[in-house]
């Protein structure tokens, strides 16, 4: 076994911004969605909290472009002056395959450059369908890279995109969690209104829980349902649980192949353990922020452990 | 020189009515496919290069950072006993290469029996005294050349150029082939072409068997070393370590203590025995050579002067493919073969001699000037085609410089069917085989790079210059079957 120190650092940032850029594209395409049905002001807020949830209010704000579909579609698609857009995420995951490219097969690699190139040429994303056309092209090939890396060897190479993805699946969803839950709400709006109610189903199609929550829950669309969906149900793979769970098998069968254990892996199962005791009425009584809060936060220094104990470079 | 009295490859001297006997089957299935079709499966296998991302970068275009190289359809053939004549020269002067590499950094022998002048070797810049005295692991030096050669008839062809560097194209002509297969797959029925895709296991073995004997045994530790993603090669860095099963490293992956090279790995240091390195002399070390390089790892060369490291191809391999020794092979060659070269070199003139330069000046407009240090199809002449502009800026810069400078008359290089945009056409081609050398023996990997000139008449092929590729098809002996047992599809119910 011998892998390069890099190349670790290379594969699990690929496996993270794949993931990113595809949360982004769910977002974006759940947001068009949104905004159609909304009236103008709650469609605003749609694209404002979209903005929130990566981390780009700030920036776009700096921009002094207005909070409407167009500009801020642009923005999180294919806007080059900023890291957050989904071009610059595959930017990063494209230099970060070709610097690893022999650990890869020529299937993801594919994969990798055909996601780039959805973008080539393309200065806006257009209206309302043509930007549907776009992110559902990043979510396809996106789905491609999955599957290409399914099919690689079942070795640390792979392990290690899987384990970057988890790692930054559980990010978004705790992020698009947060932001709903505080931000997404107008003021003078009820809460379990219309518009709530869509909001409510824009995060479920952004995790891809649709089905999944028709499926567990038989009492129409509750927030706290969706909570309990999204935070404690390991059969949903974007749910907390489901990422929490899949970075300890990751770690576990990194462990097996490379012999490389410590900090992650104790921190890792510490997450697990608390996380089989969560229910989420709790959570809700004891400020659903706060618990967001500390989980992203722990998830943090869960990736800074990761990259000490595989010596990233 | 028009293409008119050029010698076809496919087509001989005729036209596409009466093209040579053995390639019957080429003119017909070119007659067969519609014009539109061979477009299309052009466009499809470019589309191919372009979602592997083999792509080459310009440069000093920034429009472009990445672009495909041209591929075109039709191929080039060899037939089995003109490529056994070919590489059996091949392996002669591939031989010749390294006798000359051992002795020029060891004994000598060749200056002091005044074959060539002692001055054009000390006194060259690709002449590297740091390494001399240094006898690299089981004496090989060029392990892996690429021997540029042009054709002018059936049996004629000639070595434009040696490169015992780091002869970079053999991704081409292992993707081109795999182009061809899925494309074309017809057109290998009706020959039976040498495989190609054996290149990346020989590449290997030949890796393993130049390592150092290694304390404890054990497979020997090889890796490809690039300069990295933002290079124009890497495409090709990245498959050769992918098909072989090595790790490709950069030179921050590297560390040298106390002679010995480790790479960084997850596990912690592992001990590198062979080194395809794809980066030149002057970058490879900044504490023997350029010491601005960043791309370099410190140490490398002192580990290389202890014996715990090999390195593919040896530093100072430049002295023996330079463009100024390049006139002096067939002495070369005889002298240590013992017999004439099989492989004619293009007759050449140094301009450095006084003689020479004379000639060269009064035929300006007949002859290829190139510059002595120059690659890539720059600082180069080609005087029937040059306007009058051009051949003066030459005629300056010549008697300003002649040193710099050599001369050859301009061949008419053979040409091969090419898809144009008025159809097919006679385009100028020239052709790249690769010779790997080991411990156990040099071998010809049975084809090569066809480079061709997409522009009507044009000569320079080089892909920076607008030139493509081709597959180069080496024909199998006759007989020989390869039948293969029928087997049923399981189906449902």
């Amino acid at each position: 076994m011998r892998m390069l120190s890099r190349t670790a650092s290379a594969l699990y940032w690929l496996g993270r911004y794949v993931e990113r850029a595809d949360f982004t594209a769910r977002l974006v395409e759940a947001t068009v969605r949104l905004d159609a049905l909304s009236a103008r002001p709650a469609g605003e807020a749609a694209w404002a909290s979209a903005l929130s949830v990566t981390y780009n209010a700030d920036g776009f704000a700096a921009s002094g472009q207005s909070v409407s579909q167009q500009p801020v579609a642009r923005y999180l698609t294919l806007d080059m002056t900023h890291p957050g857009s989904i071009i610059r995420c595959l930017e990063q995951a494209r230099n970060n395959a070709r610097a690893v490219r022999t650990a890869l097969t020529r299937e993801a690699w594919t994969a990798i450059n055909r996601l780039w190139l959805l973008f080539a040429n393309r200065s806006s994303p257009g209206g309302s369908a043509a930007t549907l056309n776009l992110v559902e092209g990043v979510m396809a090939e996106a789905r491609g890279f999955e599957g290409a890396v399914h099919r690689m060897m079942r070795n640390e190479a792979t392990l290690l995109i899987q384990l970057g993805a988890a790692i930054e699946r559980a990010d978004n969803t705790a992020r698009l969690l947060d932001v709903k839950y505080h931000l997404l709400l107008p003021e003078g709006e009820q809460v379990g209104g219309v518009v709530d109610r869509d909001q409510w189903t824009t995060i479920l199609q952004t995790v891809s829980a649709v089905t999944a929550y028709r499926w567990l829950y038989s009492d129409g669309l509750k927030p706290v349902n969706v909570i309990d969906l999204l935070v404690c149900h390991a059969e949903l793979p974007r749910s907390l649980a489901a990422c929490v769970e899949e970075v300890v098998e990751l770690l576990n069968a990194l462990a097996k192949r490379t012999g490389l254990q410590g900090e992650a892996d104790r921190m890792a199962r510490g997450r697990i353990a608390r996380m089989q005791k969560t229910r989420s009425h709790e959570v809700l009584v004891s400020g659903l922020h706060e618990y967001l809060e500390a989980f992203i936060h722990e998830n943090a220094l869960l990736d800074a452990a990761i990259a000490r104990q595989f010596r990233f470079i | 020189m028009g293409t008119g009295r050029a010698f076809d490859e496919i087509w001989g001297h005729g036209g596409p009515d009466s093209p040579r006997a053995d390639f019957a089957a080429l003119s017909e299935w070119i007659a067969d496919t519609p014009q539109s079709e061979l477009h299309r499966r052009q466009q499809s296998a470019e589309a191919t290069f372009r979602q592997l991302g083999i792509t080459f970068a310009v440069y000093g275009d920034s429009d472009a950072s990445e672009r495909i190289i041209p591929f075109d359809i039709v191929p080039r053939i060899f037939l089995h006993d003109e490529w056994q004549r070919l590489s059996e020269g091949l392996v002669q002067r591939v031989e010749a290469i390294n006798a000359f590499l051992e002795d020029i950094y060891g004994e000598r022998r060749i200056l002091s029996e005044g074959v060539i002048p002692a001055e054009l070797i000390l006194n060259n810049p690709q002449f590297r005294p740091e390494v001399a005295g240094i006898r690299p692991p089981h004496g090989i030096w060029a392990h892996i050349c690429g021997i540029d050669l042009v054709r002018t008839g059936p049996d004629e062809f000639w070595v434009l150029e040696d490169n015992a560097r780091t002869p970079s194209g053999v991704s081409y002509m292992l993707e081109n082939r795999e182009a061809m297969i899925r494309l074309c797959p017809e057109l290998f029925r009706s020959f039976r072409v040498a495989a190609v895709d054996s290149y990346s296991d020989m590449l290997r073995e030949t890796m393993r068997s130049v390592a150092p004997t290694r304390a404890g045994g054990g497979v020997p530790v090889c890796v490809v070393l690039t300069p990295g993603h933002f290079n124009s090669a890497y495409y090709e860095h990245s498959f050769l370590a992918d098909t072989m099963g090595v790790e490709l490293v950069e030179a921050a992956d590297l560390v040298v203590d106390d002679d010995v090279v480790y790479m960084q790995t997850i596990a912690g240091r592992v001990k590198v025995d062979v080194i395809y390195r794809r980066i030149d002399d002057d970058f490879l070390d900044p504490l023997v050579f350029r010491p601005d390089s960043l791309l370099g790892v410190p140490g490398i060369i002192s580990a290389y002067r202890a014996g715990n490291v090999a390195l593919i191809n040896a530093p100072g391999n430049g002295i023996a493919d330079d463009k100024a020794i390049y006139s002096y092979m067939p002495e070369i060659v005889k002298f240590y073969s013992g017999s004439e070269a099989r492989l004619p070199n293009v007759e050449t003139w140094r301009c450095r001699e006084p003689e020479a330069l004379k000639y060269v000046l009064d035929h300006l407009d007949e002859v290829v000037v190139k510059l002595v240090d120059g690659s890539g199809g720059y600082g180069m002449l080609v005087g029937p085609t040059a306007t009058k502009a051009e051949i003066e800026a030459f005629r300056a810069a010549l008697k300003a410089e002649p040193h710099r400078y050599i001369a050859q008359p301009t061949l008419a290089l053979s040409t091969v069917p090419t898809v144009t945009e008025t159809g097919l056409a006679p385009r100028h081609v020239d052709f790249r085989p690769f010779v790997l050398t080991g411990s156990d023996g040099v071998r010809v990997v049975p084809g090569g790079l066809t480079r061709v000139a997409l522009k009507e008449g044009s000569l320079v092929v080089n892909s920076s210059q607008g030139g493509g590729t081709k597959d180069s098809f080496v024909l199998l002996p006759e007989g020989g079957g390869n039948d293969q047992g029928q087997r049923q599809t399981q189906v449902q119910g």
